[in-house]
């Protein structure tokens, strides 16, 4: 399929976007940006956190109106007034937080984006077919909280499809999926594209921008500072563009091997699934040394979050000895206790669990060390009062060190970008300087810079005799700043592997539970 | 008629209040929002229903008068927290106070007057059939009702597009707002229905139940509605059974101390509410079906973008 082509012979764009601005309050989120898509193209949309992508696609969606600027489809300009209005001019969306309904089925999600009204039973065969046709397989009557990220996702894009869309905007869509998973979805798009479709593809992920896409728009600090062909481009060079100068090379010297005693060691953890959307966890085993970096990779939703919550002692064991820290047996102490012992934890949830949204940084900092750092922080003996003048220092050091950017003296939690808020939070663990720290997903969301920034703080911490353990979804993170790398599935870990022996493919067989433990060192 | 059909008939009169604020309320509550206010609402309801019927002498008009009275105060409950952002919490804990005081000020004069009763059904050959007859054929048309919107609320909720959408907003109103819903929109239909609901149930009370005034004459049913709809874990009806259960257990009680059991009676009086407290924790003792039904966004405000 070709596009419309005008009389000087030029070729009609299928999308257009001109001068596209969109102000809030004092802020320029976008300023002034043009995009041009073609029929039947990838395009890539690039940019740090914060460039102005998500609110240049949610004016193109319809979710925002722009402050000024045109939008023009098939060559006429349009006011997209309302995301059902995008709907019908021909634009889906599959967000990157998903817009699903943990408590209704995959069918009923479905239903509810259809404009049309058909009933729920023909909309779950046509899910079916499209699911079928694009190999996207899902279960119409499964509750969608039941499912896993890889099938969420499935289940957005195929209510996209069944819009018949002639543009597709993808938000971050690999950041959730395994390699395989990725490759899977690549075929989807490849296909999609041969039928004419065009495709706003957004990514942190150069090289799989690189791959897949044809044209690649860059934004920085809400204008567009360039516009290529990725394929031209190497990753370097498009980071460049992104963040307007070099990233931060990790540096990682070789672990030490000495023989010290284990840090962290968890014996034959296994626990039953909590609630209807938690999993359970089976004969979980490890061990990690000072001075190493242990990465635990796995898809989303396969327990690596009900094994944060056990060693960080957000749940209890029942047996004392299936957690140690430092040698000690820590299955049924609290997390105060366990952070006494010289452990720090940076849990996945930033805003409402690692944070409380409505307090400001230094109460927020005093929360998560009133008890470590008392002496540091509580004065006055038994009165036991808050110390603000020691909290805001801490704060202002933990601030410098991480390079954390805020826009008042002492903001609340939540008046920072989701970056910047995980800077503080692990600087606010670092800043103890933990003989052991747990993160879970230490840079999901955030931006190249900052997790640069993040994680060379880990691997130096590591490197001075801590032990730390990483939880990610981002393999490229494991394999930049891990020593060992395991996988979950199904709430089990697989043995760990040695940096030097693992491959992309391995790492991905075991995140679906194949290999799991052949050749495990 | 026999002793057995009284009961019958008698619990069913206690229970149709209930039932009716009840559904009312979960309906809103599946919206996403909490109208503690169901108290306040019931009671202006029943007031209004009393003073117009009292007026024109129609039980009929007290009744839609009723509903309108009750819509109309749940409409102030909804522009306070959806359109101002008012706390729902507080909100709703203020209408309460301000429906029995505005109640208690209107009734003033009604007080000790004889009430309108509104009449039961009667039909021919039906109505007598020994037993099953006037349970069945002879009750007043709010029990009909309740019946009916059992029915029609089961429907909405779970068979039409227009209840997905609800539940949807309920769920998770964010994604609903980014899928082009009028999350606000719904959410107020969703709250003037269950004043309307509240209004008709206050007017059952003053029309059906007591058909007189008095001062505070819900005395605490809206309270038992609000925790029917949790006990029911948002589902009709269990909402129905719940209902007929407390009714059950109050006519039981007043029985009871008619017959002289040895029990203090404040002790009996007090069943109902124990009663309630206790499945209410056997309830929530299953953790699965709370959360599957629970609506996520219950309570939360919502902001649309900027």
């Amino acid at each position: 399929m070709t596009g419309t082509i005008t009389k000087d012979g030029s070729e009609i764009p299928l999308l257009e976007a001109e001068k596209l601005t969109k102000i809030f309050g004092t802020l320029k989120a976008c300023d002034g940006i043009d995009l041009k898509i073609g029929t039947g193209e990838i395009h890539a949309l690039l940019g740090e956190n914060g460039a102005g992508k998500s609110t240049l696609v949610k004016m193109l969606f319809g979710a925002l109106q722009p402050t000024s600027g045109d939008i023009a489809w098939k060559g006429e300009r349009f006011t997209v007034t309302s995301p059902a209005m995008g709907r019908s001019l021909g634009i889906g969306m599959v967000f990157q937080h998903f817009s699903l309904f943990d408590a209704l089925t995959a069918a009923e999600n479905i239903a509810l984006s259809l404009d049309e009204k058909s009933p729920l039973d023909t909309i779950a065969t046509r899910a079916r077919e499209i699911g079928q046709t694009y190999g996207l397989p899902v279960d119409p009557d499964a509750l969608v909280g039941d499912l896993s990220v890889g099938e969420r996702q499935r289940i957005e894009i195929i209510r996209c499809l069944l819009q018949n869309p002639d543009l597709i905007i993808l938000d971050e869509p690999t950041s959730v999926l395994t390699p395989q998973e990725a490759d899977l979805l690549f075929v989807t798009l490849e296909r999609l594209r041969s039928e004419g479709k065009s495709i706003l593809y957004i990514s942190h992920r150069l090289e799989e921008v690189r791959r897949l896409c044809d044209r690649a728009t860059v934004l920085r600090h809400g204008k567009v500072v360039g516009q290529c062909d990725p394929r031209t481009q190497t990753a370097a060079s498009l980071a460049r563009m992104m963040v307007g100068n070099d990233i931060h090379v990790i540096e990682r010297l070789p672990a030490e091997w000495t023989d010290r005693i284990p840090l962290v060691e968890v014996n034959g953890l296994s626990q039953r699934p909590r609630g209807p959307f938690s999993v359970a966890l089976h004969d979980i085993s490890l061990s990690i040394n000072g001075g190493e970096i242990l990465g635990i990779a796995g898809v989303a939703g396969n327990g690596q979050g009900e094994l944060f919550e056990a060693i960080s002692g957000e749940v209890l064991q029942e047996r004392p000895h299936v957690v140690r820290i430092r040698g000690t047996d820590a299955g049924r102490i609290g997390i105060s206790a366990r952070r006494r012992l010289g452990a720090a934890f940076v849990p996945e949830e930033r805003l409402g669990h690692g944070a409380v949204p409505d307090m400001s940084l230094t109460n927020n900092l005093l929360l998560s060390r009133h008890s470590t750092d008392r002496k540091m922080f509580l004065t006055g003996g038994v009165l036991k009062l808050v110390s603000e003048s020691s909290l805001a220092s801490a704060a202002k050091r933990i601030v410098t060190q991480m390079d954390v950017r805020k826009s008042a003296e002492n903001p609340d939690a939540s008046a920072l970008s989701g970056g910047n808020l995980q800077k503080f939070l692990i600087g606010r663990e670092l800043d103890r300087n933990p003989s052991v720290i747990v993160v879970n997903q230490p840079t999901w969301g955030v931006d190249a810079g900052a997790a640069a920034h993040i994680r060379q703080a880990l691997v130096d911490l590591a490197r001075s005799g801590s032990a730390v353990i990483v939880i990610s979804q981002d393999l490229d993170e494991l394999f930049e700043i891990s020593d060992r790398i395991a996988a979950m599935v199904h709430g089990r870990l697989s043995e760990s592997v040695p940096i030097e022996a693992m491959t992309m493919e391995r790492v991905g067989l075991m995140m679906g539970g194949a290999d799991a433990t052949a050749g495990a060192a | 008629m026999t002793m057995f059909e009284a009961i019958l008939l008698t619990v069913a009169t206690a229970a149709t209040p209930l039932l009716i604020a009840a559904l009312g309320e979960l309906v809103v509550e599946r919206s996403g929002v909490l109208n503690l206010g169901v108290e306040g609402m019931m009671v202006m309801g029943a007031v209004t229903g009393f003073a117009v019927a009292q007026y024109t002498g129609s039980a009929w008009l007290g009744m839609f008068a009723a509903i309108l009275a009750g819509a109309a105060f749940s409409l102030l409950f909804g522009f306070l927290t959806l359109t101002l952002i008012t706390n729902q919490v507080a909100t709703g804990l203020a209408l309460t106070l301000l429906g029995l005081g505005a109640s208690a000020m209107i009734g003033e004069s009604f007080v000790g007057l004889p009430g309108v009763r509104m009449d039961s059904l009667y039909i021919q050959g039906l109505t007598d059939i020994p037993y099953v007859g006037k349970v069945l054929f002879g009750q007043d048309p709010i029990f009909y009702i309740s019946i009916l919107l059992t029915i029609g609320v089961a429907w909405f909720l779970f068979r039409t597009r227009a209840g997905l959408t609800l539940r949807a907003v309920g769920d998770n109103h964010t994604s609903a707002h980014a899928l082009g819903v009028p999350v606000v929109r719904i959410r107020y239909l969703a709250v003037i229905f269950g004043g309307a609901c509240a209004g008709l149930a206050g007017a059952q009370l003053s029309l059906v139940y007591v058909p007189q005034w008095v001062e505070n004459m819900t005395s605490g049913r809206g309270w038992i509605a609000l925790a029917l709809v949790v006990f029911a874990s948002w589902r009709p009806w269990r909402i129905l059974a719940g209902a007929y259960l407390f009714g059950a257990v109050t006519i039981g009680q007043l029985h009871a101390q008619a017959l002289g059991i040895g029990v203090p009676s404040q002790f009996m009086s007090s069943l109902p509410y124990l009663a309630t407290i206790i499945v209410l924790v056997l309830i929530s003792r299953n953790k699965r079906l709370t959360l599957m039904n629970t609506p996520t966004s219950l309570g939360k405000p919502f902001v649309p973008d900027r």
